[in-house]
């Protein structure tokens, strides 16, 4: 696992708090083994995510970034996710354009006692991160992209 | 009659109802013309329509709510006008629009990458030219070759609202293929190499906002989060990913709500090529939802709705 050896890399989690967290949550209760690189943020649904908080959380130099709710259907305020997974799949669409490559960037929805849901969609998510490496941030390098 | 003389002709006719037209006058040299505020009735003869009228006149209307204006409309700007009364912003009675068929109004800039203007002593307008004169003599431009990218992919040269419409409505006359064209050549680069040049292009950007304050649809005004300081979207850093994030800021609030217009690329001191970027989401949203901004008052923008079952969002299995 990355973060054990030594290899973490940035990676920014917005978990809602009646779904993944409690994911999450059940997940270290049982003992389900983890990378460790995702930094969790907690957050009351995932309606309240922003967009921009996670470009925010690129423009700062995170090298993935995660939001995952309550799946479709299960929201506790009952429609906020119906409103997120709309926003975040433009946002998905729209960040590569932008130069951050797809994959570092999903979502998804975990429910509280999707334990080992959790732990495969962290393990897989992290895994992908690191098959891209650390990122480029905007002003980190230069050359390319000519098209004038 | 000429549609300038049916304009006026109809604003001569509204005036007393209103507390100003707003139109286009020449500006301070023969290529430019500016806004035109019309109070009274000796203001009329100031009024002109040409293929200089480049200013989208939509986005004084959302200040100005309370008011009852007259204002002028292209066929884009009047999508403006559709999308913020379908958000509330602007109400539809207290409005009276005077609409125009257009065939294209020009880009300066484009004009300004082929003659140096700085000398050039007057401009004449024809059907499909622009005659300038400089002291080396008379250039005479074709006028697609200077237009507004915009309008060369134009599906609404008639207004889709109006209360007066100046002159025929005009079918539309361009290929819609070419409307993604510059989205496309980005799409078509490395990941990596997009990168790189938005870092250059953008590292161009001097957050002046030009572009925000002339978008039709940014209403925020004292309120814009580019300047909130809780939250700190914005540094005063000045690198480029505090530049990049402006322009995802601006891209991603105009989502589902981008007409199009082309303002903020328009207004751009610095010519940055941004409008592609609101394009991208532009064309993403119609991907998704069959979404085109400001054509129909009664639709709600996809962002504001959503349906229990999405056919259009595949989701990653994991
Ligand atoms: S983002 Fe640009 S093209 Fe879109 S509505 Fe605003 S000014 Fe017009
Ligand atoms: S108008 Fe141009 S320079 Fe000014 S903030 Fe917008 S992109 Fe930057």
């Amino acid at each position: 696992m990355p973060g054990m050896e030594g290899t973490e890399l940035r990676i920014i989690g917005f978990l809602c708090n009646w779904c993944s967290y409690g994911g999450a949550d059940t997940a270290g209760v049982s003992r389900f083994k983890q990378p460790t690189d995702l930094r969790i943020i907690r957050v009351p649904c995932s309606g309240r995510v922003d967009p921009l908080l996670v470009v925010k959380a690129f423009m700062e130099g995170a090298d993935g970034v995660l939001v995952s709710g309550c799946h479709p259907r299960d929201c506790h305020y009952s429609e906020g996710n119906f409103y997120a997974r709309r926003r975040l799949e433009v946002l998905k669409r729209f960040l590569p354009f932008m130069g951050i490559e797809p994959g570092r960037f999903e979502y998804t929805w975990v429910s509280a006692s999707e334990g080992a849901r959790w732990q495969k969609v962290v393990t897989d998510f992290t895994d992908q991160v690191h098959a891209l490496g650390p990122r480029r941030n905007f002003g980190e390098g230069n050359g390319g992209g000519d098209i004038r | 009659m000429a549609i300038l003389d049916k304009l006026k002709d109809g604003v001569q006719r509204e005036l007393e109802g209103l507390e100003f037209v707003i139109g286009w006058e020449q500006g301070y040299d023969p290529l430019h013309a500016s806004p035109l505020f019309i109070r009274t009735p000796g203001d009329i003869d100031r009024l002109i329509w040409n293929p200089l009228c480049v200013h989208n006149l939509a986005s004084y209307l959302p200040s100005l709510k309370g008011r009852r204006v007259g204002i002028l409309l292209k066929g884009c700007d009047s999508r403006s006008v559709i999308q913020l009364l379908q958000e509330g912003l602007i109400k539809r009675e207290e409005i009276v629009i005077f609409g125009i068929p257009c065939r294209g109004v020009v880009d300066l800039s484009k004009i300004k990458s082929r003659i140096d203007t700085s000398q050039m002593r007057a401009v004449s307008l024809m059907d499909d030219a622009v005659v300038i004169e400089i002291p080396q003599g008379r250039e005479e431009i074709p006028l697609d070759d200077v237009l507004a990218t915009k309008c060369l992919s134009c599906q609404y040269p008639t207004p889709l609202i109006y209360d007066h419409l100046a002159g025929e409505v005009l079918p539309p006359q361009r290929p819609t293929e070419v409307l993604y064209k510059e989205v496309e050549v980005i799409e078509e680069l490395d990941v990596q190499d997009r990168l790189a040049h938005w870092e250059r292009e953008l590292d161009r950007c001097i957050r002046c906002y030009a572009c925000r304050n002339a978008c039709p649809l940014c209403v925020c005004q004292d309120y814009c989060a580019a300047e909130s300081r809780n939250p700190r979207w914005l540094s005063q850093r000045a690198g480029v990913s505090e530049k990049v994030m402006w322009h995802i800021m601006h891209a991603l609030h105009l989502a589902g709500r981008c007409t199009d217009c082309g303002e903020c690329e328009r207004a751009c001191p610095m010519d940055i090529p941004i409008q592609r970027i609101r394009r991208k989401i532009n064309k993403e949203i119609k991907e998704l939802f069959g979404y085109e901004a400001g054509v129909n008052p009664e639709d709600t923008p996809p962002l504001y709705t959503f349906k229990v079952e999405e056919p259009t969002i595949q989701e990653r299995e994991w």
